[in-house]
C-alpha cells in the first residue's frame, strides 16, 4: 500500500488510537482521500506553508473576520482556516443528510405540538414538566400558528465522529446558527488555492446556499412580491461579517432595529423615500431582544411592537419565537423519541448517551461518575457552564456537584467522546492529528434542503478539544464528493448501516461510557 | 435607500476626503517649511496654523505640551483623540463601510479596508519618520484609489448620490482651508498681493497639494500669482477640486435625489445648495477678498456646515430617541447566539 501514502510531510503521522478521517489504522489513506492525496503530493515543500499565509492575507484584507469581545480596540481576528480540506464520501453523505432531514422534521413537528395541542405531554410521551420549564419555551405563543407551520428554518445541527467513525449528533442549533459564511468563503478562498485539486476530486458545490436561503424566506412571507430583510444587532456582533454578506449575497437590505417601526401591526423601514413595508425578517437577534414591549424591556436591538405584526400574520420571522426550547440539552435527551413518535421511524443519526440530573435513576449515577463524564447545563452555549471531568480540578468538579444538586433539571452528563481527528497542517512542512467536529446547515422551507457539507471546526492545539478561535481553534473546507467519485465506496472504515440504538435507553439503565 | 444607509454612505466619503485632505495639508505645510528657514519662534506658530485651520486647537493643547513639527504631525496623523486625524478619520471611514457592505463593491470595501490596516500598520509610524513625503503620498493613493473605485464600480443609485454629496462637501471645505494654511500673510481686506520670492514658493506649495499645479500651468503658465491660485481653487468651472465645481456637484446630487428641477427646491438643502452654488458663480476673487479671504472662507465653511445638517435633517434624521452608544454596543456584543467560535464538548 506504499503508493497511498504522502510522502515527506506525512512520515512522522500518527493517527494515535484515534479515528482518523484520511488515514486508516494501518496507516494507509483512505480511499476517499485517494485523489486529494494524489494530487497533494505532486506539490513542492512549501508551497502550502505559502499558500496558508497567502489565504491569511485575503481573509484580512476582504475584512472576513470576527470581532473580539470586550476590547475597546475592536480587534478582530481572522478565523484561522486549515488548507486541508475535510472530505465525505457521497454514501456518508446521503445517510447524513437523510438522518439530519428525518431530524429537523421532527423537531418543527414537536414544536408545532408543544405550541399547540400539546399531544406528546398529554400522552406523557416526554414528561410535561421538563418542556415547560424549558428556560426558552415562550408561553406567550401557545396556541400562536406560525407561517406554513415552520419553527426552525435554519438550523445547523453539530455532529462529530466517536473512536469508531460513528456519526453523533452533539447538538441542534434552532436560534439562528451562524457559520455558513464562512463554509462559502473557505470554498471561495480554497478554490483559488487549489484550482486543479479540486476539479480532480469532484466536490459538490455549496455556492448556491444564498440563494436556497432565499427561496425559503420568501417561502413564507405573507404576500406574493415580499421585502425580505436581515435584522442585525449591529456592527459590534461577532457575527456582522456574516450578516452583510448574506445580505449581499442575497440582495436583501441589511437592517437594525432601530431601521425599522410598526404602525398597525405591520413593519416598516425607514427609507430616505418614507416608511416601506417589510413582510419577512430574517433575525439574527435573540428572542429576548426582539421586542421591548414583549420581552426585556431594555432592548435597545428590537423593534417596539414587532410581535404585535407577527401575531397579526403580517411579518414572518426565521426563524420563529420559541425555537430555543430545542436547543434546551435535555430536549436533546429526547428527540429520538420525537422521531419515533411524529415519524414512525427509528432514528437515522445516533446521539451521544445522555444522562438526566432530573431524573432520579441518573443523578447519583452522574455524581458518582464526576470524573469521567461531561457535564453540561441545559441552557448555555459557547462552553459556557461545562464540566469536563476526567480534566477538571476537584474543587471544579466539588463546585458541579453543588450545581447540580441544587438544580437537576438544568443539568444533563455524557461521556467524553473520543472525536475523530485529520490531518492539519501544523508548522512548516508537518501534518499532525487535530480533532475536528462539522456543522451542516439545514434550511426547512417547502422542502428541506441541505447544502453538501458543512463547516468543519478543527481544534488547532495539540490534544484540544476546544475549537474556540481564541484557544486556538479554526476551520477547515468540507468536501462531499459527487456520488461517481471514483473508489467513494471501496475498503475504508466499514460503514454500519444499521440505525443504531439511539442513545436514551441506555441512558436510563445500565453504565455506559466511552 | 434606508436612512442610515444613506448617512453611512455620506459619511463614509467624507471621512475618505477628510483624510486624504489631511494628509495634503500636512504635506503643504512639510514643503513650505523646508524652503523657508525661519526664525526659531516663527516655526511653532506656523505649525500651530494647521492645528487652528483643523479648528482643534483645544483639544492639542491638553495633549500636547509643545508646539512643533513632530507633536502636530503625531496629532494629526495618529492621535486617536484626536477625531480628524488621519488614522481617526479612515477608522470612522471604514466603521461606516462596514456597515454598508452590502451597499458597496467589494473592491471598494477591500481597499478602505487596507487603507485603514496600512494606517494602523507600523510600516506607516516608521513612514512618518523616515519618509513622510511618501507616507503622505500613500494615503493620497489610497483615497484616489477609493475615488476611481466609487465612480467605476459603483451603480449610479441614490447612495452613489448620497457618497457624491459627502465627498463634494468635504472637498470643498477642504480645498478652502488649505488656501487658509497661508491667511497669517494675508491682508486684512483685499485681494493678497506677492510679498517674495519666498512667499510665491509657498502659493506654489499650496497649489500642488491641492493636485493643481498641473492644471494651473495649463492655463495660466508658470508664474505663480496669488490672484490666480485662488481663482483656480475657489472659483475654477473645470478643476475639480475647486470650490465652486464641488459645490455645484453637491447641489446637482442633492437634485438628482429628490428630482428637482434646477430652478426651484424642495428642501432645506436644495435651498442652500442653490445659494452657494450663485454665490460662487456670481462672484469675482476681489468679491471674495472684499473682507479679507480668510474671512471669506470663514463664512464659505459655515455655509457648507449648513448644507449638511439640512441634509442631515430632510433625508437622515430619526424621530426617535437612540439609545446610549455604550449600551447598544454591549447588547449588540450580547448576541452570540452560537456562534462558530466555540467550544466543543
Amino acid at each position: 500500500m506504499a503508493e497511498n501514502r504522502l510522502d515527506t510531510a506525512f512520515r512522522s503521522y500518527e493517527t494515535g488510537g484515534f479515528f482518523d478521517e484520511m488515514m486508516d489504522p494501518q496507516g494507509a489513506v483512505r480511499p476517499h482521500y485517494r485523489s486529494f492525496a494524489d494530487g497533494f503530493r505532486g506539490m513542492p515543500e512549501g508551497t502550502f506553508e505559502e499558500k496558508r499565509r497567502a489565504v491569511d492575507q485575503a481573509f484580512l484584507r476582504q475584512g472576513i473576520t470576527f470581532n473580539v469581545y470586550g476590547d475597546s480596540q475592536g480587534t478582530e481576528r481572522v478565523f484561522p482556516f486549515d488548507l486541508v480540506p475535510r472530505i465525505i464520501p457521497a454514501d456518508e453523505w446521503e445517510r447524513l443528510e437523510r438522518g439530519l432531514v428525518q431530524r429537523i422534521t421532527a423537531l418543527n413537528l414537536f414544536l408545532k405540538d408543544i405550541y399547540g395541542n400539546q399531544s406528546i405531554l398529554r400522552d406523557g410521551t416526554i414528561p410535561a414538566e421538563v418542556v415547560l420549564t424549558a428556560k426558552h419555551y415562550r408561553r406567550e405563543f401557545v396556541n400562536f400558528k406560525v407561517p406554513k407551520d415552520i419553527y426552525i428554518h435554519i438550523c445547523g445541527t453539530d455532529i462529530i465522529r466517536d473512536e469508531r467513525g460513528e456519526y453523533l449528533v452533539l447538538e441542534d442549533n434552532g436560534r439562528c446558527p451562524s457559520g455558513v459564511s464562512y463554509v462559502l468563503e473557505n470554498r471561495r478562498a480554497l478554490k483559488r488555492t487549489f484550482p486543479d485539486l479540486y476539479e480532480r476530486c469532484g466536490v459538490r458545490p455549496v455556492e448556491q446556499y444564498p440563494a436556497e436561503l432565499l427561496a425559503m424566506l420568501r417561502h413564507i412571507a405573507p404576500v406574493d412580491d415580499p421585502r425580505v430583510v436581515l435584522l442585525t444587532p449591529g456592527p459590534y456582533n461577532a457575527a456582522y461579517f456574516e450578516h452583510s454578506y448574506l445580505a449581499r449575497q442575497m440582495g436583501i437590505e441589511i437592517v437594525e432595529g432601530r431601521d425599522l417601526l410598526v404602525k398597525d401591526h405591520r413593519v416598516f423601514m425607514r427609507t430616505t423615500k418614507g416608511q416601506e413595508p417589510v413582510h419577512v425578517i430574517y433575525r439574527r437577534i435573540d428572542d429576548d431582544f426582539l421586542d421591548p414591549t414583549v420581552f426585556r424591556r431594555d432592548s435597545a436591538l428590537g423593534v417596539p411592537g414587532l410581535v404585535s405584526a407577527y401575531r397579526a400574520g403580517n411579518v414572518a420571522l426565521a426563524n420563529s419565537i420559541g425555537t430555543g426550547v430545542a436547543d434546551d440539552k435535555v430536549m436533546y435527551y429526547y428527540v429520538p423519541r420525537m422521531i419515533r413518535y411524529y415519524l414512525g421511524e427509528e432514528p437515522l443519526l445516533a446521539s451521544v448517551p445522555t444522562y438526566l440530573a432530573g431524573e432520579p435513576k441518573d443523578l447519583p449515577f452522574i455524581l458518582d461518575h464526576l470524573d469521567t463524564l461531561v457535564v453540561k447545563a441545559a441552557n448555555e452555549a459557547g462552553g459556557y457552564g461545562m464540566l469536563m471531568g476526567p480534566m477538571a480540578s476537584a474543587a471544579e468538579r466539588e463546585d458541579f456537584r453543588a450545581r447540580i444538586q441544587a438544580d437537576p433539571r438544568n443539568y444533563v452528563a455524557q461521556p467524553m467522546i473520543a472525536l475523530s481527528r485529520h490531518p492539519t497542517f501544523v508548522e512548516p512542512g508537518a501534518f499532525a492529528g487535530r480533532h475536528i467536529d462539522l456543522r451542516p446547515f439545514v434550511l426547512f422551507g417547502e422542502k428541506p434542503v441541505i447544502i453538501p457539507g458543512g463547516l468543519t471546526r478543527v481544534a488547532l492545539r495539540p490534544g484540544s478539544r476546544v475549537v474556540n478561535s481564541s484557544q486556538g481553534g479554526g476551520s477547515k473546507e468540507t468536501w462531499v464528493l459527487y456520488g461517481d467519485a471514483q473508489e467513494a465506496k471501496a475498503g475504508g472504515q466499514p460503514v454500519d448501516d444499521e440505525p443504531r440504538a439511539p442513545a436514551e435507553e441506555s441512558a436510563l439503565g445500565e453504565e455506559k461510557r466511552a | 435607500m434606508l436612512s442610515r444607509v444613506a448617512h453611512s454612505l455620506y459619511w463614509l466619503t467624507r471621512y475618505v476626503d477628510r483624510a486624504e485632505n489631511t494628509a495634503r495639508l500636512i504635506d503643504v505645510a512639510l514643503q513650505l517649511y523646508l524652503d523657508l528657514r525661519p526664525t526659531a519662534g516663527a516655526r511653532g506658530d506656523r505649525w500651530l496654523s494647521l492645528v487652528e485651520s483643523s479648528g482643534e486647537e483645544a483639544l492639542f493643547r491638553t495633549l500636547h505640551a509643545e508646539v512643533s513639527g513632530l507633536t502636530v504631525t503625531e496629532f494629526l496623523v495618529f492621535q486617536e483623540e484626536n477625531p480628524n486625524s488621519i488614522l481617526s478619520s479612515l477608522t470612522q471611514a471604514r466603521e461606516n463601510a462596514r456597515m454598508v457592505r452590502d451597499q458597496v463593491s467589494s473592491e471598494l470595501w477591500e481597499e478602505i479596508n487596507r487603507l485603514y490596516l496600512f494606517i494602523r500598520s507600523p510600516q506607516a509610524r516608521a513612514l512618518l519618520r523616515d519618509a513622510p513625503y511618501e507616507l503622505f503620498q500613500q494615503v493620497k493613493n489610497g483615497a484616489l484609489l477609493f475615488q476611481g473605485l466609487m465612480d467605476a464600480t459603483l451603480v449610479r443609485n441614490e447612495g452613489w448620490l448620497f457618497m457624491r454629496v459627502g465627498r463634494n462637501l468635504e472637498r470643498a471645505d477642504k480645498t478652502s482651508r488649505l488656501l487658509d494654511v497661508r491667511h497669517a500673510t494675508w491682508p486684512p481686506a483685499g485681494v493678497p498681493a506677492p510679498e517674495s520670492q519666498e512667499d510665491l514658493l509657498g502659493w506654489a506649495a499650496v497649489l500642488r497639494s491641492a493636485s493643481a499645479w498641473e492644471a494651473y500651468q495649463s492655463l495660466y503658465g508658470t508664474e505663480v500669482s496669488p490672484e490666480r491660485v485662488i481663482q483656480i481653487l475657489m472659483l475654477s468651472d473645470d478643476f475639480p477640486r475647486s470650490v465652486r465645481f464641488c459645490a455645484r456637484e453637491v447641489n446637482e446630487a442633492l437634485r438628482s435625489i429628490s428630482g428637482a428641477p434646477r430652478d426651484r427646491f424642495t428642501n432645506e438643502a436644495e435651498k442652500l445648495a442653490g445659494r452657494l452654488v450663485a454665490e460662487l458663480t456670481f462672484s469675482t476673487v476681489e468679491d471674495l477678498c472684499a473682507q479679507g479671504l480668510h474671512a471669506g472662507i470663514d463664512s464659505l465653511q459655515a455655509k457648507l456646515n449648513a448644507i449638511g445638517e439640512a441634509v442631515f435633517g430632510t433625508y437622515i434624521d430619526q424621530s426617535f430617541r437612540l439609545p446610549g452608544d455604550f449600551e447598544l454596543r454591549q447588547q449588540e456584543e450580547q448576541q452570540q447566539q452560537d456562534s462558530p467560535v466555540r467550544d466543543l464538548p
